[in-house]
Order: structure tokens, then sequence, then C-alpha cells
């Protein structure tokens, strides 16, 4: 497949001509960027097999080979082994798409009845030291940097408690300069006063780290790999710690092994062959649960979607369809895993497929920093105006973004689901489904 | 038949059907309680709110007695601590165990669950005890000072129904304490068989929340549990293993 990467490089003009120079640099020359798989200093190497086992699977598999005889059978076995999943995956089981839906809705009612999770993530800070071309954070974007203080981010958490909320997700971008651990946990300490459950989607941490942030309240850690996809990896990831792929890729087993109760796990449909993410990420899940069958896990099923400054970013190949397919088939697969639907998907998508297969989703999102309280005094979370709309597709650009200028930092990437939390609550109860705020407890 | 109630660490009942937590509804609580005749509901202390949203606490009504149970807890100690926190949040003195080391199953650790009931119940917590129906395990349970025993059925959430039946029977036969079939129930008939058998009670709750007519199925598990528990009274007749019962007795060549 042609990825057309060139779609990705946006050149600000803010830049000198140096740094135009070495920006352009590693866009075009492999042998200008680090190698990808060498840890830098201070990461821990941790001794673990489950890379291997995840990427056996992946590398070998051929979904053109499976058919509709083989869709079949997975969806009358009554458990789904590996290869059953990967049948699901395939293009035979295109056809089957509503068979699918109601074997993962028997699956989620058998384990999750009617319910509905709700959570709101918080973005602290959007400081990255990263390059990863498809991100509205990566850090030659021209976007407001904001990073909230202590008080801020107090005032931010109330205003969303106040709504009712049990759960936040605090994000940052990729800065260890900017937002240190300390920083983060202390954030979380102040989380944990507020919410019952503290969940964070940082940069990858050691051990240690990931201990000291469970200590302060933290037992969820989420970390997208992206792409399993080694070489689509090396193309998009091109400066900062996150172009180390195996650091990155242990990151959950090093939560877990910090103690953490349990780790989120994706992939971003549209950067590589999606069928292979798509098995790649639940095999992660698959095997790391075997290893620390404790752990709860979940797993995310993001989309690319434009950011500030590229609206030319869209998920390729991986339409509705194909992305309910993804998710039938995770939930067939593992029907325990908790399954998260985020914003950047459709009001419609969302209404639908927590019905099938989804168990969780975001309410009252905000991508950008800080500007909680302004979306929870309205109904909605900012609707675009039409003279919004009308700007966006004139600049390219994220007509939310540049109102939130005045307020905050910018976006990471554009929401699909405006709803508030009042909204998403009551859709989600007319489509005769039960929201709950809270099924955790810190011990 | 009125004298028929099933007692819990000297509380008495007269509804032999439990709702089990998991997957929480007004309207499920409220068929249970109205037309399956729910006196004890399950809560769990994790799915309690701190805020005013909904509360599953203010769901269930104040004639019912609460059950709280530890799901959540990893080992023995993390039960202990929810249990007493259950405790502090006005929940009375009732705690079901549940300690599960296994997100993918629930399956309940036998072992950690006898450590949490002997704490609990020199605290004074009326223990109901969630385990894997082994005979051995059961009578440490009652040693630990169990108010009563909870066999699963069959994987939580599965409707698969008596799958551990056989097992079942032997801690019906053998231990002194009430025996409830917790887990997998999943359709009235199973109640009915659990109760045939000589349980105690029956938890329940996928097989509720899940059904497309709430009430009636809450009502068809009332009238299941009540007519297995009335056959098990009445002295169940024959079941014949195999084969056709002889007419002439085979002992008809003894002499007097």
């Amino acid at each position: 497949m042609n990825y057309n990467d060139e779609r990705y490089f946006v050149d600000s003009d803010t830049l000198s001509p140096e740094a135009l120079a070495r920006k352009h640099r590693i866009e075009t020359d492999p042998s200008a960027r680090s190698n990808h798989m060498e840890y830098m200093k201070g990461m821990e190497v941790i001794k673990s097999d489950i890379h291997d086992k995840v990427m056996n699977h992946v590398d070998s598999v051929d979904f053109s080979k499976y058919t509709a005889r083989d869709v079949l059978a997975a969806l009358d076995h009554h458990t789904c082994t590996v290869e059953d999943f990967k049948a699901l995956l395939s293009p035979a089981a295109a056809p089957y798409l509503e068979k699918m839906a109601q074997r993962a809705k028997l699956e989620t009612s058998k384990h999750f009845g009617n319910t509905v999770y709700f959570f709101t993530p918080l973005y602290i800070a959007n400081y990255c030291e990263n390059y990863c071309v498809y991100c509205g954070f990566n850090c030659y974007n021209k976007i407001k940097r904001m990073q909230l203080t202590m008080e801020q981010i107090e005032h931010e958490m109330k205003v969303i408690a106040d709504s009712g909320m049990e759960e936040v997700l605090i994000l940052t971008g990729e800065s260890r300069a900017k937002s240190s651990v300390e920083y983060i946990g202390e954030a979380c300490k102040i989380a944990h006063k507020y919410f019952r459950m503290v969940g964070v989607e940082v940069y990858p941490m050691n051990t240690d780290e990931y201990k000291y942030l469970h200590e302060c309240g933290v037992d969820y850690v989420t970390v997208f790999q992206e792409t399993y996809d080694k070489v689509r990896y090396e193309q998009l990831h091109l400066l900062g710690h996150k172009r180390i792929y195996p650091y990155r890729f242990d990151s959950q087993e090093r939560a877990l092994m910090g103690g953490m109760r349990g780790c989120g796990f994706s992939a971003l449909l549209g950067l590589s062959d999606f069928r292979k993410d798509a098995l790649a990420s639940a095999l992660h899940v698959f095997y790391l649960q075997k290893k620390y069958p404790h752990a709860e896990m979940s797993l995310s099923c993001p989309r690319l979607r434009p950011i500030v400054n590229n609206d030319k970013i869209n998920p390729l190949d991986v339409h509705e369809k194909e992305l309910c397919q993804v998710l039938c088939a995770y939930r067939i697969f593992m029907p325990f895993v908790g399954i998260t639907v985020s914003s950047r998907e459709s009001k419609e998508f969302r209404n639908g497929i927590v019905k099938i297969a989804a168990t969780k989703v975001s309410a009252g999102v905000s991508t950008g920093v800080g500007d909680h309280e302004e979306k929870y005094k309205k109904d909605e979370c900012k609707p675009r105006t039409t003279e919004e709309n009308a700007r966006a597709a004139v600049t390219g650009g994220n007509a939310a973004a540049t109102e939130s200028e005045e307020a905050g930092g910018d976006e990471q990437f554009e929401i699909n689901d405006s709803r508030s939390f009042d909204t998403m609550y009551k859709d989600i109860s007319g489509e005769g489904l039960q929201p709950v705020l809270n099924d955790y407890l810190y011990v | 038949m009125e004298n028929d109630k099933l007692v819990l660490g000297g509380h008495e009942f007269n509804s032999r059907f439990i709702l089990g937590s998991g997957k929480y509804s007004l309207k499920l609580i409220e068929a249970a309680v109205q037309y399956a005749g729910a006196e004890i509901i399950t809560c769990a202390v994790r799915r309690a709110n701190t805020k005013e949203h909904e509360n599953i606490l203010d769901y269930i009504p104040k004639s019912a007695t609460l059950l709280p149970n530890t799901s959540g807890a990893r080992n023995a100690d993390e039960a202990v601590r929810i249990a007493r926190l259950a405790r502090e949040l006005g929940c009375g003195d009732f705690v079901k165990i549940e300690i599960m080391r296994d997100s993918k199953y629930l399956l309940p650790d036998n072992y950690e669950t006898i450590k949490a009931t002997e704490i609990l119940a020199k605290e004074g917590f009326v223990v109901l005890p969630y385990m894997h129906a082994d005979l051995n395990v059961a009578r440490d349970l009652v040693n630990a000072g169990a108010a009563a025993v909870m066999p699963l059925a069959a994987p939580i959430g599965s409707n698969r129904g008596l799958s551990a039946k056989d097992f079942i029977q032997i801690l019906i036969d053998e231990i002194e304490l009430p025996i409830i079939v917790d887990a997998g129930i999943g359709k009235p008939s199973q109640a009915c068989e659990a109760m045939e058998m000589g349980a105690a009670a029956v938890m329940a709750n996928t097989a509720l929340a899940t059904a497309g007519d709430l009430p009636r199925m809450a009502a068809a598990f009332k009238s299941a549990i009540e007519a297995g528990r009335n056959a098990y009274l009445s002295g169940m007749g024959r079941v014949l293993v195999r084969g056709a019962a002889a007419s002439d007795p085979l002992t008809g060549f003894l002499r007097d």
C-alpha cells in the first residue's frame, strides 16, 4: 500500500532555515534518523517474551487465506481461538458483519450486561518532544502550548467532578522536560481527591516511576503503540523518546510490574495495515493477560483524525464498517476486555457500537488544555457554528482550536462527538443502556 | 411453608432468591424485589458512587437486606479492607467475599477466601464466601466462621447452568451451613434444579438483567425457586438411574 506520507508534513513559518532543513532531512532521509529499536539512556529494559509471542502471529498472518467457511466456523465455536480471531478480522468476514455484531452483542451482554462506563479525559499539558508526523502535539506543529499549574488542575478537576463524573484520565503531551514524573504525580494526587478512578495516558515510564504514580493514586495506565508495524513505526515517529519501539511496547508490562491494576492498549488505525495492527493490539492484551491474570485490560480503537494545521489526515481504508468489524472481532475473541470508543467517532457510531461491543465512552471531551469550565457551563461541548465550520473548511484547521486559543492550549486532534456529560448520560439511557460512573475501588 | 425460612447468621428470610450484582439498573432491582420477591440484594462496593448521580445504594429499598460484596479484591487483605469500608458506609454486617486474581473468568480464589472469611467472621460480619465447589475448602470455610457457602454453578455471566452440579451436591450433602448457588444460573429451570437438589437459595443477576421482559423473568425465577424448594421439601420421588425397575423383587427368594 502506498501511504503517501507527504500529506503529514506541514512546515511552520516560525522555524529557522536551519531547523527547517533539519526537519526536511529527517522526513526524507532515513539515515538521518536514530535507530528506533535501540533503547535510549535511562530506559529500563525488562525481560519479556510478550513481544515475540505477539509478533510471531502478526508477521506470519495471511488474511487473504481465510474463507467464508472459516468465518462461519469461528462464529459457531463456543470460544474463539487465535485462528478464529484472525478469520474474523479477515476480508472474508466483511459479508458477515451483522452475524458478528449479533454474536458480539451476546458476549458483551453476558459479561457487561447493558452497562456503559463513562470517563472524561483531562489534558494538563500539550508540550511534546516527539515528532510523530500525524499528531497535533508534534514538536514541529505550530500550536499554542500550555501546561496547567496545580491550582488550575485542581480547578479543572473540581469542575469535572461537580458534574458527577467519577473517573478521569489525565493526559499530557510527551515531554519529560516540561511534564516531569513528579508534575504528573502531583496532578494525580489532586485527582485522587476528586475521583474514584484515576488513569494516565502519558509518556512511557520505568517500573519505579509507575510505582510512584500508583502511590499517587493512579491505577490504570494507557499507552498506545500506534502501529505494531516496525517499518511504518520508524517512518512515522521521527524524533524523541517515542521513536523507541520496544520501550513503548513493554510499557503496559512495566506498569503492571509497578503495581497498577490495569492497562489500556491500542493501535491508531489508519497508520498501517489495520488488520495486522488490530491483531497485534488484541494479542498484546491476550498474552499479557495470561502472564498477569489479575490485570484488568482494555482496548481502544482510535482512527486517524485531522489535526490543527493539517486537515488532510484521515483513516485511509478504515471506514466505519471496517472499524465495526474490528470491534466485533475484539469482543468475540476477548469477551472480558473493556472496549473504549473515543469522541473521535461520531455520535451515531458511538450510540450504535455501545449496543454491540463497546463498554466505555468518553463524555464532555476536550482534547485541548484547560477549558473544561467553559465546556461544562454549556449544554454541549463547543458546538461549531456555521461560521466556525466555514472557517475550518477554509483554513484547513480546527475552528474550535482557534476559539480555544484564548482560554488554553490547542487540541491534539479534532473530536467528532462533542456531547456534554449530561447529554451523553441522557442519550445512553435513552438507548436502553445503563450509564455507570464508577466500578472501581482503590485498595 | 410459612416456617420454611432461610437463616443466615441468625437473620431469617422468606425469599430464597438473592439478586447478584454486576449488571445494575433501577428496573432490575425493582423487578427483583417486586416480582422475584428478593429480600437480599448484592451490591458491589466498587460500584457505589461518591457523587449524587444515581447511586446504586439509593436504588435499593430500605426493606431489603444489603449484601455488599468485595468485588475488585485480589487477595484477602483487600477483601477485608473493602468489607470494613462497606460497614463504614452503612451497608450493615453482611458481606459476600469475592476474591479474584483472574480478570478473564472471574473465578474465586479459594485459599484467599478462607483467610478473609476467618478475619471477617471474627470481626462480627455475616460472611458469605463465593467459592469453587470443593468439599475441603467448604469445611475450612465452616471452621473459619462462614454463615453460608456459595459455590459457583458455572463461569460467571455464562448462563450455562449447573456445570458443577455433582460437586455442589456433595456440598449440600456434607455441609451443615446453607449452600447458596451463585453464578452461571441462566434460566429459571436451572434455579429450580438447584433448589430440588437441596440448595438453600439461588443467586442470579445476568439471567434477569439480560431478559427481554424483566418483571416476567423475575416472576419466573420466583416460581421456579419455590417449585424447586417445594419439591425438595416434599421428599423427591424415585429417580431411576438406569433401566426399568424389576416388577418382581430381586430379593423375593429370601426367607423370613
